[in-house]
């Protein structure tokens, strides 16, 4: 794991062809004869890229999450990571018999990192998301913000270069929300990840991701790209943000207003 | 993180440490446990009780309803009792009772949480098994007094196979049900984690299922506990040594309604105590740990 404490520099810009995450042709039906939910998905994530999938309900974001982390199997197509990715979901689902330290250990145990180094290791982790303080708090005694941020941590904990992250802040209130933008924002610069950010909020799309790609409803194909590039955080308030923002949004009610018919 | 005071003019509002430790802050504490009183008071409570059926138990005896030797007094089963207790009886019976439950259960425990692990893992051989199980936790284990006897004859061997009869599919099953509970997104993330076989059977499946299999531990205890009194009850031999079912077997023979009636009230008694000092604190403790009560 490449983790460190000081400023790290800008991921690097892969060359053309270098991959994360290669998804060709995915399809995905859950029966036979069922619907299609994921219908030929293709798509290359370049190394400590920072990618959003924006949709409407049933679009098939969070599916196409499960099979990239490979806790479903696609119909057909082919998806190649480099190394195996970690996923976060909306509900933090720490386990609720470990303080949030040991939430953090139990991930370093079964990553297979030795027992001397775990308790240092999981301070360490849990400093980076500022809660070093709150190692020998219970899941419920922490606010929904900061058992996010144990789940970061926890994922952090497992050295993967691939973080996956389906709609992890959609159950926090704004204020928090917003925090954490910033503070995923900084870990994502200091430890070079690639993250794919399921969300259907465009606004967090805009302002996190380096690449925004719409997906369609029933079937879930993706329909349009935005290259934003940039490294930079763009502030929620900037002009940049809201035009890109609203032009994202049209067409996603494009597409939503298609399945009114 | 940065704790130096500022003066609030100059706090700023992109401060994010400072945000960060702010809605922390607000967000949490001013949540504790219940205090050392309402501990106390908890654990006198059923004493309440036990005075209030005394008390009631003392006015249907004044009023003679029943002949002394039909319904004795508060006062003759304590008597009785004491009796026992001169004669070294009711502790050696007491304590012989308590260690038998106790070994039992133990061997119950560990027989009957891999047989629930299997069976919650694998609902194929839940499929072949689950319904004997369920058919053995319904059978009142003392139906197996009368086979225990011919197998084993009037010996410990008797006592034990009762009791696992009794435990094991009570404990197996309230493990199977505290499984079937597991939040679907536990086990997600155990996958997750890379979670496989054994290690996460001990640290995720087992302890996600806690609840129910602390439930089923409980029972287990019952089912144990009572077993064994209707052991002791059937099989008296002098081989086998005092008991409390063997107490009250001997007030039966005797005809003596106090020392049964003694014998069936430290029966009670000891079942009241071990819930009161090892199932109802792990419960509470499991409950304040998972935030599920405050």
């Amino acid at each position: 794991m490449t983790l460190t404490s000081g400023a790290h520099p800008v991921p690097p810009r892969a060359d053309e062809g270098e991959f994360s995450v290669r998804i060709e042709h995915v399809v995905k039906q859950f029966t036979a004869d069922g619907p299609i939910v994921l219908e030929d998905v293709s798509l290359d994530v370049r190394p400590g890229e920072f990618v959003s999938l924006v949709g409407a309900s049933g679009c098939g974001k969070s599916t196409l999450l499960n099979l990239i982390a490979r806790l479903d199997t696609q119909t057909s197509g082919t998806i190649e990571t480099v190394g195996a990715p970690t996923l976060m979901f909306q509900e933090a689902a720490l386990f609720p018999w470990l303080t949030a330290g040991r939430n953090v250990e139990l991930a370093l145990r079964f990553s297979n990192v030795p027992r001397s180094e775990r308790k240092t290791r999981a301070q360490e982790l849990l400093a980076l998301v500022h809660l070093e303080r709150s190692y020998d708090q219970r899941p419920h005694e922490l606010s929904g913000g900061m058992r996010q941020r144990v789940a970061i941590a926890r994922a952090l904990a497992q050295g993967r270069s691939i973080l996956l992250m389906d709609e992890p802040f959609a159950a926090l209130d704004a204020i928090t929300r917003d925090f954490l933008h910033e503070e995923l924002t900084r870990i994502w610069l200091e430890t070079g990840m690639t993250i794919i950010f399921v969300t259907h909020n465009v606004r967090e799309a805009v302002r996190l991701s380096q690449r925004v790609l719409l997906m369609s409803s029933r079937p879930g194909r993706i329909i349009n790209e935005w290259n934003i590039g940039g490294h930079e955080p763009w502030r929620l308030d900037s002009p940049d943000v809201a035009n890109l923002a609203s032009e994202i949004t049209d067409e996603l009610r494009r597409e939503i207003i298609r399945h009114a018919n | 993180m940065q704790t130096d005071e500022k003066p609030p003019s100059e706090v700023r509002a992109s401060d994010l440490s400072q945000l960060e430790a702010g809605l922390d802050a607000l967000e949490t504490g001013g949540r504790q446990g219940p205090s050392v009183k309402t501990l106390f008071a908890r654990a006198l409570s059923p004493l309440i009780a036990i005075g209030v059926i005394i008390v009631i138990w003392q006015i249907i005896f004044y009023l003679q309803l029943q002949p002394d030797y039909v319904i004795p007094g508060p006062r003759q089963v304590w008597d009785a009792l004491a009796n026992q207790a001169e004669q070294q009886i009711l502790w050696q019976s007491t304590l012989n009772s308590i260690r038998r439950a106790a070994q039992g259960f133990i061997i119950a425990v560990i027989i009957a949480t891999p047989i629930g692990l299997a069976l919650g893992l694998n609902s194929k051989l839940r499929a072949v098994f689950g319904p004997i199980l369920t058919g053995l936790q319904v059978l009142p284990s003392v139906a197996w007094v009368p086979a225990a006897i011919i197998w084993f004859g009037l010996s410990d061997a008797t006592i034990y196979t009762v009791i696992l009869l009794g435990a094991v599919p009570s404990i197996a099953n309230g493990l199977i049900a505290g499984m079937d509970q597991i939040p679907p997104i536990y086990l997600r993330v155990g996958q997750i984690l890379g979670a496989k076989g054994l290690p996460r059977a001990w640290r995720i499946v087992l302890p996600a299922s806690w609840p129910g299999y602390l439930a089923g531990l409980e029972q287990g205890w019952a089912f144990a506990w009572r077993s064994l009194m209707a052991a002791e009850l059937i099989a008296v031999s002098p081989a086998l040594g005092p008991g409390l079912g063997q107490m009250l077997d001997t007030g039966r023979t005797l005809g003596d309604m106090a020392l049964v009636l003694g014998s069936i009230g430290m029966i009670m008694a000891v079942g009241i105590l071990v819930e009161r000092v090892v199932f109802s604190p792990l419960r509470q403790r499991t409950l304040r740990n998972r935030g599920l009560i405050r």
